[in-house]
């Protein structure tokens, strides 16, 4: 091989080794030689487990779609340079559902309750968010988290949580004790409409002078119902769906929107944490869900992705929040293709 | 008869040494972010989608450049199977800088979100949101994406090998004057 000048052999060289350097640098950013750090895939693929409901959430998979109006009070619009909280009123869609990935689960046996709303005033007006009964969360971190959901996670073969484990879990991690606290007191009620919902993230407010304000916001129910009708009936799997429907047959079904303002003393960026009662709370307005929307797919086609928010409104370091876009986008890609392709299941 | 030239015109060169730090900078940006869960995810993401609306605004001025500028002739000894290679590879390049941010504010449309530009204006979506077209859109900057990385292995490696093992001036032609 004497014939082939070095240069050329040196050169083949380098651009083979650069050809090769590129591909693995591409390869290594798309995560393919592994992660040191749970990734949105290894999160959904988790909850959908091992036979997903093709075309469905992979979390909070059963649900009702419904409409309504928000109509501001305008207390908060001093806070925010957000419109929507002007006095006034923006239409919605909104969603509740019950926490889990199975579209048939049954609605009173659900350990969660959820409220997301869509709002829609404009391209730099879009607000989603997504909240759950919970004021709290357990942990403070996506690893965290997923930790929590494996512990949780019936034994494949008995069937069975282990609760040495789950005590275990508790005891590594002192952080849950508010959580806990408050699971241990929590008595689901009768119907979606007389649950609280947290946003249990904190977020700011920017106002007009670009000063930001840290904030948690609930729906708060405005009426009391401790027993649903189609609990002892063989209708009791959509027991809360069906009690939905009822009460928008002839009425409304209305929340408050209450804005809790954090002080200096509290960390915006840890959801485990409750601020205390004696924080200013400001009512932002009432949320009149008017209609059931008898067309699922206008819920469907939706990404309750809490990063959504209007201009005055900014996401804050807390990581169970950050964490939240990606997972939800990766669920969202999953269900999108799956209905795309004609793949998901009938239900 | 004017001189043929014989290296790119000082704009077609800016936007093209500009660009490929964009575009590579959005495909590693982008891959890495899909499957982040951690803080700066969100703010990544927010900048990949800010400076997509910039490099679809930036391949329209460059298209239309190129369009207007004298561009060196390849080598006259390049196997026509090169030539051919060549031209199609920057047709294709241009094909997939275009189809990277459309796909791109198509997904988000079609998920009935505006796209916010460093907080500067707002792209409004081009449609209600709609889960079928949702699924086309998300699943085509993937591929496209997939498409782009291959074509600029191929793209990098040739241009290595017409500047060390060639020789030919056709490196040079992008780089200097
Ligand atoms: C790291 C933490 C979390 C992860 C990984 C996660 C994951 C998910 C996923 C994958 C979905 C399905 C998204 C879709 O396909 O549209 C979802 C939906 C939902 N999540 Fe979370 N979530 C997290 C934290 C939270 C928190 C803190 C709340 C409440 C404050 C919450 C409330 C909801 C609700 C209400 C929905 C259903 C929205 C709807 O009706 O479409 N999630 N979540
Ligand atoms: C994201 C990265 C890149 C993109 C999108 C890209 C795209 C293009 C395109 C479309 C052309 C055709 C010329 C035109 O009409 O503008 C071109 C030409 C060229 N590129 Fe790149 N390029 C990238 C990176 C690179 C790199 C890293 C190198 C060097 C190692 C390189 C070297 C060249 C050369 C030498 C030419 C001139 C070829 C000719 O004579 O036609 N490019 N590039
Ligand atoms: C030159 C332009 C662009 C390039 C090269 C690019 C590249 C990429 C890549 C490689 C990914 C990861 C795909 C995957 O691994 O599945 C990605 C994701 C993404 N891109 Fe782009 N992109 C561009 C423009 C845009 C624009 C203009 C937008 C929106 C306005 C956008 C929005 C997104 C979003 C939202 C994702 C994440 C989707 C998800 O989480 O499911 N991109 N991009």
């Amino acid at each position: 091989m004497s014939m082939i000048p070095r240069h050329k052999v040196t050169s083949v060289a380098i651009i083979g080794f650069a050809v090769i350097a590129l591909i693995c640098a591409f390869l290594y950013t798309a995560g393919v030689f592994g992660n040191n750090q749970v990734t949105a895939q290894q999160f959904v693929n988790f909850q959908q487990g091992e036979n997903p409901h093709l075309g469905f959430r992979r979390a909070h998979a059963k649900g009702v779609c419904v409409r309504g109006d928000f109509i501001a009070t305008g207390e908060l619009a001093a806070h925010t340079r957000s419109t929507l909280f002007e006095a006034g009123s923006t239409p919605f869609i909104g969603r509740f559902s019950i926490g889990g990935g199975n579209p048939s689960a049954p609605d009173l046996e659900s350990g969660v309750r959820s409220l997301a709303l869509s709002f829609d005033a404009g391209s730099d007006q879009q607000w989603r968010t997504a909240m759950n009964t919970p004021p709290v969360m357990a942990v403070g971190t996506p690893e965290d988290f997923y930790a929590q959901l494996q512990t949780l996670m019936p034994d494949p073969e008995t069937g069975q949580r282990n609760p040495e484990r789950i005590a275990e879990f508790f005891a590594n991690h002192p952080e849950t004790e508010n959580f806990r606290r408050w699971s241990a007191q929590y008595q689901p009620s009768g119907s979606f409409a007389s649950e609280q919902y947290h946003s249990i993230n904190a977020f700011y407010l920017i106002n007009q002078q670009g000063e930001q304000q840290a904030v948690r916001w609930a729906a708060v129910p405005t009426v009391q119902i401790d027993e649903n009708q189609y609990a002892d009936t063989d209708q009791a799997a959509n027991a809360l769906a069906l009690d939905v429907r009822d009460q928008l047959e002839d009425g409304t079904i209305v929340f408050d929107l209450v804005f809790t303002l954090a002080s200096s003393d509290d960390d915006e960026n840890n959801p485990t944490q409750p601020w205390p009662e004696s924080r200013q709370q400001i009512t932002a307005g009432q949320l009149v869900i008017r209609q059931l929307e008898q067309d699922a797919a206008i819920c469907n086609n939706l990404n309750f992705d809490p990063l959504i928010l209007p201009r005055g409104m900014q996401a804050t370091n807390d990581p169970i929040l950050r964490a939240r876009s990606a997972s939800y986008a990766e669920s969202y890609r999953r269900r999108a293709r799956e209905t795309w392709l004609g793949k998901e299941q009938q239900q | 008869m004017t001189q043929p030239v014989t290296t790119f015109p000082l704009s077609m060169r800016i936007f093209h040494w500009g660009m490929a730090a964009l575009v590579l900078s959005m495909i590693f940006a982008g891959l890495a972010m899909v499957q982040s869960l951690q803080t700066w995810q969100p703010t990544v993401l927010a900048l990949h989608k800010a400076f997509g609306v910039v490099a679809l605004v930036a391949v329209l001025l460059r298209l239309i450049n190129r369009l207007r500028s004298r561009v060196p002739e390849l080598p006259s000894d390049l196997p026509s199977w090169q030539v051919f290679a060549a031209k199609a590879s920057h047709v294709l390049l241009y094909a997939a800088l275009f189809a990277m941010p459309i796909s791109g504010y198509l997904m988000q449309s079609a998920a009935g979100r505006a796209v916010d530009v460093f907080g500067i204006f707002t792209l409004p979506p081009l449609m209600s949101a709609d889960l079928v077209w949702y699924g086309v859109f998300r699943e085509m900057h993937s591929w496209v994406a997939y498409a782009l990385i291959a074509l600029l292995v191929v793209h990098i490696a040739a241009a290595l090998q017409h500047g060390l093992l060639r020789q030919d001036g056709v490196l040079k032609s992008m780089w200097k004057r």
